[in-house]
């Protein structure tokens, strides 16, 4: 390409305490293309996003936008420049209009007066362009993440933007609605604006990019054109290795199907507006899978069954014996243990370091009259740092410099280490890339072999068919069906039930 | 890689429906105070002589003009998230450097803008120190506090009265629209300000960046709004409008005492609180604040008419008002999840 560049990074460095994010890490964007950074979580894909865009600064190497050197001092700074960024997670304001959420700071005035009208006239007309029939103004929380997604990408798209960063802007979208999104990105690459695309779903990002700049360990691994590398060989790249744990997972999950005892039992367990009453079992050295559309009360299962919620009709055996799950404590002296969804508002807590993460359930669970001696901390850490992989391995950094993948390792850790007897993890792998996903399907392989039950919720229909044993079919708030994932059961069969639903 | 997808979204409800749905939701705190107000002031006429002429009514604002400007000045600080813990002590200050200044013999219009702007100075002291060192809130303006307070006791432990003519006349000054029906210069001044204040939290930058904040502090920034600056000049604000609310309590006192607004810090909070505006930020209007006062006010009125209740009744009963409105916020925002 003899094109001009509208953005070049060159040897970009930035470090945590502790940590190198990025070392010599170079990148080019040219107008009108989409380009995916790829690499796996804790790569740097993110920090090389949030240096662009001024949230960190850098401590090497330079950014030229259109080939003026720049220096942003936030994100403000940057989106007047004329780069925006759509995060990961939704960063607008929830308690604000749709409207004002996408003019905030931006709004048309009139000697200082906001026009109000002449904003929802404008809010609704671009959002219009997008297919969105929304009330401008209603606050943003009374629409789902999705539509709130799709609010935060009108309002990127809005500002005129040369550069438009989308940092995983698909993970909450469902497949009409990415379709759309492409939709409109395709528009405004025709229009010449350069795309950021970060996505962990490799055919997304192969349907959508024009090349791809790969990272791996805050290093520079190479920038590709998309047709010209396939899928293999990115993923090679992106972890270094070949990968094959996957394929082996396949086999590995049906043979050890050897269920024991039943670990808990509920019988018409349920919460008026959260989920129907329900039958379940889980044995030990089980995987069970919770399948099913998001809102289908995925999630609502495994709360109540953790006591996060109280359920209001039935109730739960555990190891034969009657149990009321009050709260969270009694589920936990139960033995069982359960890994949120949420994990940056649920789950880690920031500001601790990992040691101090990884033992917060333990030492919760023996209370704080009974402090775990700091050698005792120190070995079991180790030994979970070690054997979940978690990176960097210093115990002793704050959670919050540790990327999205491995946050989900302390975090599992911080319950394998209570030994317990059921395991719920709720999306374990959403947002992380192909070699943590592997990693962490292969340990909960190995933990239902070591005879751990594992009530495992995702909303890849094909993670929960390769792992589980029994799949337990949701629609609608209700478990409409349970299926043994024997050899002759795939994804259509489930989504057959997910549809339809005349099974139940 | 097959992600499960969400189900199609129903059809949305017509956006009028939608839209009553939520502006209830969203003005029941307001609307829960503007009936308790009603029904206590419906109480007061039913069960007093004299308590429906219009003068009782007016007279709640003459007597609460300062807690009216001092609360505004809150609501910004607290719709951030934040809360102030000063004013009170800044009110204190701000009558007794003004009577200090006054009883050495300086104009009066030098005084006055030296007191504004002494209370304006220590809100952006606090504010800063909030922003740049990541001080809590709390924290920085209970300092402020005992420091406001501390400088007011060294200056004079006793009463300073003020002589002052420009100062006693716009304590006399009084606004007539027919025999015996008044307001105070005070009054118009707190008006002014409550509606200078309304309009610049709904129609400018500055007051929504002020919800924005309070909303998501994080997102905010990444939207690219001027979080720290803004965060700055609410407490500048709120220190403004202390020093604004200490003259009026000197006009209506005519005097400068260090242990003149003592609690006044927690008037203004409760008047916040119970008009409707979240503690967590980000929900509130100032029209609620404007109620709050006045219920606090009505109150304090009912147990005067009542002639046999102690005045700790007031406090009595604001502690009730505030438990309640603390649970309805909770149910209100709950069910907005």
């Amino acid at each position: 390409m003899t094109e001009r560049t509208v953005l070049e990074m060159t040897g970009i460095r930035k470090t945590f305490p502790g940590v190198v994010a990025l070392d010599g890490v170079d990148f080019r964007l040219f107008p009108g293309e989409v380009h995916a950074l790829m690499g796996e979580n804790g790569a740097g894909k993110s920090t090389l996003i949030k240096v662009l865009t001024g949230v960190y600064g850098i401590d090497g190497g330079d950014i030229r936008l259109a080939g003026e050197p720049v220096h942003f001092a936030g994100p403000l700074q940057a989106q007047q420049a004329g780069v925006s960024t759509v995060y990961q997670e939704v960063n607008l304001c929830t308690n604000l209009s749709v409207a004002e959420n996408i003019f905030i700071g931006r709004e048309p005035r009139r000697l200082g007066r906001i026009r109000w009208g002449e904003m929802r006239r404008r809010a609704s007309a671009l959002l219009a362009g997008l297919d969105l029939d929304l009330d401008v103004a209603a606050p943003l929380s009374s629409y789902s993440l999705a539509i709130q997604q799709m609010v935060a990408i009108a309002r990127a798209v809005d500002i005129s933007a040369k550069v438009l960063i989308l940092d995983e802007p698909t993970s909450s979208l469902d497949a009409s609605e990415v379709e759309r999104l492409f939709e409109v990105m395709r528009r405004l690459k025709r229009d010449g604006v350069a795309i950021l695309f970060v996505s962990h779903f490799l055919d997304q990002v192969y349907e959508i990019a024009d090349r791809m700049t790969v990272l791996r360990n805050g290093r520079l691994i190479g920038e590709y054109r998309t047709e010209e590398l396939p899928q293999m060989q990115l993923v090679t790249k992106m972890i270094g290795k070949e990968l094959t744990v996957l394929d082996r997972l396949d086999d590995e999950a049906r043979t050890t199907a050897a269920p024991g005892e039943p670990v808990i039992a509920a019988h018409g367990l349920g919460r008026t507006g959260a989920v129907q009453p329900f039958d379940l079992t889980i044995r030990s050295g089980q995987i069970v899978g919770l399948a099913g559309l998001l809102g289908s009360g995925r999630t609502e299962v495994a709360r109540l069954l953790y006591g996060a919620d109280r359920a209001d009709s039935g109730h739960v055996e555990i190891g034969g014996e009657q149990v009321t799950l009050r709260a969270p404590r009694t589920a936990m002296r139960h033995g069982i243990a359960f890994s949120s969804e949420n994990r940056r508002t649920e789950g880690v807590i920031g500001d601790l370091t990992v040691r101090e993460n990884i033992v917060l359930a333990l030492q919760a669970a023996r209370g704080w009259s009974r402090p775990i001696p700091r050698r005792r901390q120190d070995e079991l850490v180790a030994k979970y740092v070690k054997a979940l992989d978690i990176r960097p391995a210093d115990p002793e950094i704050p959670v919050r410099n540790l990327s999205g993948g491995n946050q989900q390792k302390v975090l599992l850790a911080r319950w394998l280490i209570t030994e317990p007897k059921l395991l719920i993890v709720d999306e374990p792998t959403r947002g992380i890339d192909v070699g943590a996903k592997a990693e962490i399907q292969k340990l909960l392989v190995e933990l239902a072999g070591g005879g751990m039950a594992v009530l495992f919720v995702s909303a890849e229909l094909e993670e929960v068919l390769r792992l589980s044993h029994t799949i337990e079919v949701l629609r609608d708030r209700r478990l409409v069906e349970e299926i043994e994932n024997t050899g002759g059961v795939d994804a259509d069969r489930i989504m057959q039930t997910i549809a339809s639903g005349a099974t139940a | 890689m097959t992600a499960v997808t969400s189900p199609p979204r129903t059809a949305p409800p017509t956006s009028a429906a939608r839209r009553r749905r939520w502006a209830d939701r969203r003005h029941v705190p307001v609307l829960v105070t503007l009936a308790l107000l009603v029904g206590m002031y419906g109480t007061g006429v039913a069960n007093y002589e004299n308590f429906s002429d219009t003068q009782v009514l007016l007279n709640v604002f003459v007597d609460n003009a300062f807690l009216l400007v001092v609360a505004a000045g809150m609501t910004f600080v607290i719709l951030t998230g934040g809360i102030d813990l000063s004013v009170g002590a800044v009110v204190a200050l701000t009558t007794v450097v003004a009577a200090t200044l006054l009883h050495a013999g300086w104009p009066a219009a030098v005084v006055l803008p030296l007191v504004l702007l002494m209370g304006t100075l220590l809100g952006l002291g606090m504010g800063a120190v909030i922003h740049y060192f990541k001080v809590e809130p709390f924290i920085a303006t209970l300092a402020g506090m005992f420091l406001a307070r501390g400088l007011s006791l060294l200056i004079n432990r006793n009463s300073i009265p003020i002589t002052d003519p420009f100062w006693t006349a716009m304590a006399q000054k009084r606004i007539r629209f027919a025999p015996g029906i008044f307001i105070s210069t005070s009054v118009v001044i707190a008006l002014v300000v409550v509606l200078v204040a309304a309009y610049v939290l709904a129609y400018t930058r500055f007051g929504r960046t002020v919800y924005a904040i309070g909303g998501n502090a994080d997102s905010a920034l990444l939207m690219g709004l001027p979080v720290g600056r803004t965060r700055i000049a609410v407490y500048t604000v709120s220190g403004f409008c202390s020093s604004l609310g200490g003259v009026l309590l000197s006009f209506y006192m005519l005097s400068g005492y260090s242990l003149h607004a003592q609690g006044m810090e927690l008037d203004a909070i409760a008047a916040v609180v119970i008009g409707g505006v979240l503690l967590t930020g980000g929900s509130g209007y100032l029209f609620g604040t404007v109620l709050g006062v006045l219920l606090l006010g009505l109150i304090q009125t009912i147990i005067t008419f009542q002639g046999t209740l102690s005045s700790w009744w007031t406090k009595i009963v604001i502690g009730i008002l505030l438990f309640g409105f603390i649970v309805l916020q909770r149910l209100v925002t709950r069910r907005a999840r």
